[in-house]
């Protein structure tokens, strides 16, 4: 079976660990995901692309435990919104899906999931996980990524462009077995 | 002094209606409402038709039905503004001078279950992230974490919601449930449950504006403003991927209902009566907020003196709101119109808010889009 790529070019950069790709605007300075040319703060075409911080901290959180249109995954499934360092708030899947284990402000990482259909592997997605600050219950181990816990106040801006894809496998199959 | 009247307004009851094309229930209603303004054909200039499902030309079909094409006719699409939008483009056309008599009317024929819309690419669809409801249970989230709303809240609208929709002849739901029921109903995205959620459904509205001069007696539409969003709100209804963590930036709604409060030449304590969106318990108390109907954070204590039931000092959706009546996206706000116009004549029988003089429609959704109508006699 081929290796599921990104649902979508241009939202993840390959690398260890993986991040979401966004932009910035050079002449008012707000953050954007994902990626597009004229900010959609000030409507200045001088932007340039800017890898996401891979942490940050919850900001709200629910669960969908109804499959919504053209979904055709695991429910429930957690959804959210993680606040990122560099002030971008990103909605996204969460690899927790009980609401009850989850707080406001608890320290999230990206992680990139694999969508599944049954047993078909189809395609790459984000999602945010918890990380195991020691105050609350994350994820079973079985569901946690391999790729090494980074510091959720790392500024996006000091990451190297990552241009080429380093691995075809996915550093985890949270969230969607 | 120029004035955009209400000159007539028809209804097609909002429910499900196996075999009913969305012409056939616009046409109910465009006919009711041409009836009462005793319009006929050639007796009005242009027609403006709110839907966003509808498809290709609904407001020709309708119009085509009834035999009375020729005329411009407009189909518009604004999410749950769409009836909105259509009214804001005839009264400004009115008011304008272009036309002297227009219909605006919505029509809508949604399937149950989550609305699958196609604002969300596939991609989004794939990874889960086109979940409406979702999106309600966040911003209800974030609502109870600002504004002291509960659980019990939540329950507390749809039940004043679901107790004015026995009033109504229209609605889908007329029967009373209690808070137990409510929050026992499954939870579909914490923290909402299934019967906080409004039913997606069927149905159709119509008005029929024309040119008067304020001294006829007639309900006049004194604002009718359509506004997107600013961006950066990150739960805003235009459902963006990411935003701002910047909590100042002004909700659509709150543009629409400043411009309309500034059209109308009043503010929310001049409101009698108001018809808002009640997509889910916790929109609604937002709206409380978005429309400068109490200081921000104080939704729920407006809840709780019963300040807007029926009886109490500012009556939201006596109707019985998307809650009782469902919502078919299309007919939404010009629903909203019609109840508040019937409201304004004294014509709503146990659901009346006495001596309602002043009252504001408001629709709010993808986009995003969000529209205040503001109607006074």
């Amino acid at each position: 079976m081929s290796d599921p790529l990104p649902l979508r070019p241009g939202l993840i950069a390959d690398g260890d660990p993986p991040r979401l790709l966004g932009g910035r605007c050079r002449a008012c300075g707000h953050p954007h995901f994902p990626r597009q040319e004229a900010c959609p703060y000030c409507a200045s075409e001088d932007t340039v692309a800017a890898d996401l911080s891979t942490g940050g901290r919850l900001w709200a959180w629910t669960a969908v435990t109804h499959a919504p249109p053209g979904y055709a995954g695991e429910v429930p499934y957690g959804f959210g919104v993680v606040e990122l360092p560099e002030g971008l708030r990103v909605v996204t899947r969460l690899t927790e899906a009980d609401p009850e284990r989850l707080r406001r402000g608890q320290k999230m990482r990206m992680v990139v999931v694999t969508l599944a259909a049954g047993d078909e592997r189809r395609a790459l997605s984000y999602a945010f996980a918890p990380v195991d600050d020691g105050t609350v219950p994350v994820a079973s181990a079985a569901t946690e990524p391999a790729a090494t816990e980074p510091a959720a106040t790392e500024p996006a801006a000091t990451q190297p462009a990552m241009t080429e894809r380093a691995a075809t496998e996915p550093a985890t199959t949270a969230g969607v077995p | 002094m120029t004035s955009v009247e209400v000159a007539g307004v028809g209804l097609h009851p909002f429910g499900r209606f196996a075999g009913k094309t969305v012409t056939d229930m616009g046409v109910v209603a465009v006919r009711a409402a041409l009836h009462e303004a005793a319009v006929g054909r050639g007796g009005f200039q242009a027609a403006f038709c709110g839907t966003a499902y509808g498809g290709v030309a609904t407001g020709h079909k309708i119009l085509g039905a009834l035999g009375m094409t020729g005329t411009p006719i407009v189909d518009v699409e604004a999410g749950c503004a769409s009836g909105a939008a259509a009214l804001m483009l005839g009264s400004a056309a009115i008011r304008g001078g272009q036309y002297d008599t227009v219909v605006v009317f919505g029509v809508e024929k949604m399937p149950r279950g989550i609305i699958r819309s196609s604002f969300f690419e596939p991609w989004q669809e794939e990874a889960g992230l086109a979940a409406t409801p979702a999106y309600f249970a966040l911003r209800a989230q974030r609502l109870m974490h600002t504004s002291g709303v509960t659980k019990h809240h939540l329950a507390a609208v749809v039940t004043k919601n679901r107790r004015h929709g026995v009033h109504n002849p229209d609605a889908m739901f007329r029967s009373e449930v209690d808070a137990a029921d409510v929050l026992s109903s499954r939870v579909v995205c914490e923290p909402l449950h299934l019967w906080m959620l409004c039913s997606p459904n069927e149905g159709a509205a119509a008005v029929v504006l024309t040119r008067g001069d304020g001294d006829g007696g007639r309900v006049r539409v004194a604002a009718a403003v359509l506004r997107s969003h600013l961006p950066g709100a990150v739960l805003s209804e235009s459902t963006p991927l990411a935003g701002l963590a910047d909590d100042g930036i002004p909700a659509p709604s709150t543009l629409a209902a400043t411009d309309a409060y500034e059209e109308a030449g009043l503010g929310p304590h001049d409101l009698d009566v108001v018809e808002c969106q009640d997509t889910d318990a916790a929109r609604e108390l937002l709206s409380y907020e978005e429309l400068g109907l109490c200081p921000p954070g104080e939704a729920a204590g407006m809840l709780d003196v019963g300040a807007t039931s029926v009886g109490g000092r500012l009556p939201v959706n006596p109707s019985g709101g998307l809650l009782s009546k469902g919502e078919p996206l299309g007919a939404s706000a010009l629903g909203q119109v019609v109840e508040l116009v019937r409201q304004l004549r004294g014509e709503a029988g146990a659901r009346q808010v006495h001596g309602a003089r002043v009252g504001l429609a408001h629709t709010v959704g993808r986009g995003a889009n969000a529209g205040v109508v503001i109607v006074r006699r």
